[in-house]
C-alpha cells in the first residue's frame, strides 16, 4: 500500500501506473484548456479532446487582451477591477485582522472575552447564507455599485482574526514586556516587536486573503450590477450565462486560464507557505 | 508577569517602573478597544446586522425595490416559511426539489472526496517515491484555482460532444448530454434495464414529490458538478491527511510490521484508526461546504436538476423579486447547516471523551 516498503518490482510498477493515471486525470483538463484557447470555435467543438489546435489561431487571445473592438468581453477592465478589489481586500484584511488578533491575544481590556465569543460565533455563519442579507446592508448604506460595496463587506474575517490571535499567542510574553519596560507604547510594541515576530502568520493570512478575494464571486455578484465594476470572476460568469448554449469556448477557456494565472504564480512562489496556510485555514473548523 | 513585579528588587528605578506599568495597564483598556474596533465594527455591520435584517425580511413580503422599512415591505408573519414547508404550492415544490438535489450532491461528494483524498495522500506519502513533489502539486493545484474558471473548463469537457463523452465512446458508452440532462442517475440506470415507469407503491407523494421522484438520484447535470467538485476539493483534503500521516510515527508501523501484518492490514488496523481525528475534520468541513454549493450551480445555468437551496434563495430574491421568501430559504439552510455541524461536533467530542 505504501511506497516505503520497497516491495516487489511488480507492485512498484502498479503503484507508479496508478500515480500517473491520477496525475493525468488532474492535469489533462488544464492541458485541454490551454490547447483549446488556441483553436477556432468550430475546431474546439469538433475536436474537443485533441491537444493540437488545427488550425492554430491566437484570435481569442487578441480579443482577451483587447486588440479587437468587442464590447461583450472587456477583459482588461475586469483584470484591473480584480487587481484593485483583491489588493484592497488583502491589505485591509491583513491589517485589521492582525490588529484585532493582537488585542485578543495580548491586551487586557474590558469585554475581551465577549468580543472573542462574537468573533467565534460569526465564524460559524455559512457564507452563502449572507448573500441576501449583505445585499440589503450594502443597499441601505448606499454602497451598491461601488468599489467600497465590494471591498468593505469582506475586508475583515473572523477566521483571519482567529488565525492571527493564535500566532500572537505563540510569542513569549517576555519579549514584549522587555519592549514595554523600555518605554514603548502599545502601538510601537505591536508594530515594531510583535508583528515582525509573527511574520509567518502575516504571510499566511496574506496568501489566504489574496487567494480568496481573487477567486471570490458570490459576494461581488450581490454588490452591484454595473458592468464597469465586473471582476474577472463576475465578468466570466455572466459572459458564460449570456452565451446560453453558444460556443465561444476558446475565448472563455483562455480568459479562465488568465484568471487562474495570478493565484498559480503565488502558489508556485510560496508553495511551502501556501500548503501551511491551507492547513491552518482548515483546522479552524 | 506577576513574578517579575513581585520579585522586583527595591532599587532606584522601582517607582518609575511601577508608574510606567500602571500607565501601560491603563492604556490597554483603551488600546485594546482601539485595536479591535475596526474589525469588530466590520463584522457587526456586515455579518451580525445583515442576519438580523434578513430575519426581519423573511417575515415580510418585499420586492427589493423600496426601502425594507417603508410600507413597501409588508409584515406577513410566518407565511414565507409556511409556503416553503407546506401547502403544495410551486414554491414548496421548488424548495423540495432543491433539497433533493443538494442531498444527493452531499451524499456523493462527501464520501468520494474523503476516500479519494485519503488514497492520494497515501500514494504521495512514500518517502522514496520519485517525483513526490510533482505529484503532490498536480493533485493539489486544482484546489487553489477559482471555482468560476474551473467550472468553465468542465462545462467544455462535459458538453454533448465534449472530451468526456469522446473518452466514453472509446469504451463503447454513449454519454449523456450532461448539463442539459435533468433526469436522475438511478432512473437512467433503471432505464437501461427497461424500467421506465414507477411501480404502484412509488407513486405515493411525500412533501410534494412522489417516492419515485425522490429516489431518482442526482440529475446527470448534477453528476457532472459532483465530479467537478470532487476533483477540485480532494487536493485540499489530501494535504490534511498527508500532514496527519506524517505525524504517525514510523515506529508504530514498524512494530506492526514485525507482528507479520501485511501492508493492507497494517494500513487498515493501525493507520486508519490513528487518522480518525483528521477523518472527522475532513467529513465536517466537507459536510458544511457541500450544503453551500453555489458558484458551480450558478455557472451551469438554471436547471431544475441542479438548483440547490442557496441558488434557489438567490434566484427567488434577485430574479423573482421575492426577497422575503428568498431570505426564508437562506434561514432554513442556515438552520440545517447549524444542526448538521452541531451534530458532527457532538459526535466528535463524544468519541474524544471515550478514549
Amino acid at each position: 500500500m505504501s511506497a516505503r516498503t520497497a516491495g516487489s518490482p511488480r507492485r512498484r510498477t502498479i503503484f507508479y501506473v496508478l500515480l500517473i493515471l491520477f496525475a493525468l486525470v488532474y492535469l489533462l483538463p488544464f492541458a485541454i484548456q490551454i490547447a483549446t484557447s488556441f483553436k477556432t470555435d468550430p475546431d474546439a467543438t469538433a475536436h474537443s479532446l485533441s491537444l493540437i489546435p488545427h488550425p492554430f489561431t491566437t484570435a481569442s487571445w487578441k480579443r482577451i487582451f483587447g486588440f479587437t473592438k468587442d464590447s461583450s468581453v472587456d477583459f482588461p477592465l475586469w483584470l484591473l477591477n480584480s487587481v484593485i478589489v483583491s489588493t484592497c481586500i488583502t491589505l485591509m484584511r491583513v491589517f485589521l485582522d492582525s490588529l484585532a488578533g493582537y488585542a485578543l491575544a495580548r491586551l487586557r481590556f474590558p469585554g475581551r472575552s465577549a468580543v472573542f465569543a462574537l468573533v467565534l460565533a460569526t465564524m460559524s455563519v455559512p457564507g452563502v447564507v449572507l448573500l441576501i442579507p449583505r445585499f440589503l446592508v450594502i443597499k441601505e448604506l448606499g454602497l451598491y455599485n461601488t468599489y467600497a460595496g465590494m471591498i468593505l463587506p469582506i475586508a475583515m474575517d473572523a477566521m483571519g482574526i482567529f488565525l492571527m490571535r493564535q500566532f500572537f499567542l505563540q510569542i513569549p510574553p517576555a519579549v514584549e514586556e522587555a519592549a514595554r519596560i523600555d518605554g514603548a507604547g502599545i502601538w510601537r510594541t505591536y508594530w515594531y516587536v510583535s508583528l515582525p515576530i509573527a511574520k509567518a502568520g502575516v504571510l499566511t493570512l496574506t496568501i489566504l486573503s489574496f487567494q480568496s478575494s481573487w477567486n471570490e464571486f458570490a459576494a461581488f455578484l450581490v454588490a452591484g450590477d454595473s458592468p464597469r465594476l465586473y471582476t474577472l470572476t463576475k465578468g466570466l460568469a455572466l459572459f458564460q450565462g449570456s452565451l446560453g448554449t453558444g460556443n465561444q469556448f476558446p475565448l472563455s477557456l483562455g480568459a479562465a486560464m488568465l484568471t487562474t494565472v495570478p493565484v498559480a504564480i503565488v502558489f508556485f512562489v510560496f508553495q511551502r507557505h501556501f500548503v501551511g496556510s491551507q492547513l491552518s485555514a482548515g483546522v479552524k473548523g | 508577569m506577576t513574578v517579575t513585579s513581585g520579585a522586583a528588587p527595591p532599587s532606584v528605578v522601582a517607582p518609575v517602573r511601577r508608574k510606567g506599568r500602571s500607565h501601560i495597564r491603563g492604556n490597554e483598556g483603551i488600546g485594546g478597544w482601539l485595536f479591535v474596533s475596526p474589525a469588530l465594527i466590520g463584522l457587526v455591520l456586515f455579518v451580525v446586522l445583515p442576519i438580523v435584517l434578513a430575519l426581519y425580511i423573511s417575515f415580510t413580503k418585499w420586492s427589493g425595490t423600496t426601502s425594507p422599512f417603508s410600507s413597501g415591505a409588508k409584515w406577513i408573519g410566518l407565511r414565507n416559511y409556511k409556503n416553503l414547508l407546506s401547502g403544495g404550492s410551486l414554491t414548496q415544490q421548488n424548495f423540495a426539489r432543491s433539497i433533493e438535489n443538494n442531498f444527493y450532491f452531499v451524499l456523493f461528494v462527501v464520501p468520494a472526496q474523503t476516500i479519494l483524498a485519503l488514497v492520494l495522500a497515501v500514494l504521495v506519502n512514500g518517502k522514496f517515491l520519485k517525483g513526490r513533489s510533482f505529484f503532490r502539486t498536480a493533485f493539489y493545484f486544482p484546489s487553489v484555482t477559482s471555482s468560476v474558471a474551473i467550472t468553465l473548463v468542465f462545462i467544455f469537457l462535459f458538453q454533448g460532444s465534449g472530451a468526456v463523452n469522446r473518452l466514453l465512446s472509446f469504451i463503447g458508452i454513449h454519454g449523456p448530454n450532461w448539463f442539459a440532462d435533468s433526469n436522475g442517475l438511478f432512473h437512467n440506470l433503471l432505464g437501461v434495464f427497461g424500467v421506465h415507469a414507477p411501480p404502484g407503491w412509488a407513486k405515493h407523494v411525500i412533501f410534494t414529490r412522489s417516492i419515485w421522484d425522490w429516489t431518482a438520484g442526482p440529475s446527470m447535470a448534477m453528476c457532472a458538478i459532483i465530479i467537478l467538485v470532487i476533483w477540485t476539493t480532494s487536493g485540499t483534503f489530501m494535504l490534511m491527511f498527508l500532514a496527519a500521516l506524517q505525524n504517525i510515527s514510523e515506529e508504530v508501523e514498524e512494530a506492526s510490521e514485525i507482528d507479520g501484518a501485511n501492508a493492507f492490514q497494517r494500513f487498515w488496523r493501525v493507520t486508519v484508526p490513528m487518522l480518525r481525528p483528521t477523518l472527522l475534520l475532513v467529513l465536517t468541513l466537507g459536510l458544511i461546504s457541500t450544503w453551500q454549493v453555489f458558484d458551480q450551480i450558478f455557472l451551469t445555468g438554471n436547471n431544475q436538476g441542479t438548483t440547490t437551496p442557496s441558488y434557489l434563495s438567490y434566484t427567488t430574491s434577485f430574479e423573482n423579486s421575492a426577497f422575503g421568501s428568498g431570505a426564508a430559504i437562506a434561514f432554513l439552510l442556515f438552520a440545517l447547516i447549524t444542526v448538521l455541524s452541531t451534530a458532527q461536533r457532538f459526535i466528535l467530542r463524544d468519541k474524544d471523551a471515550e478514549t
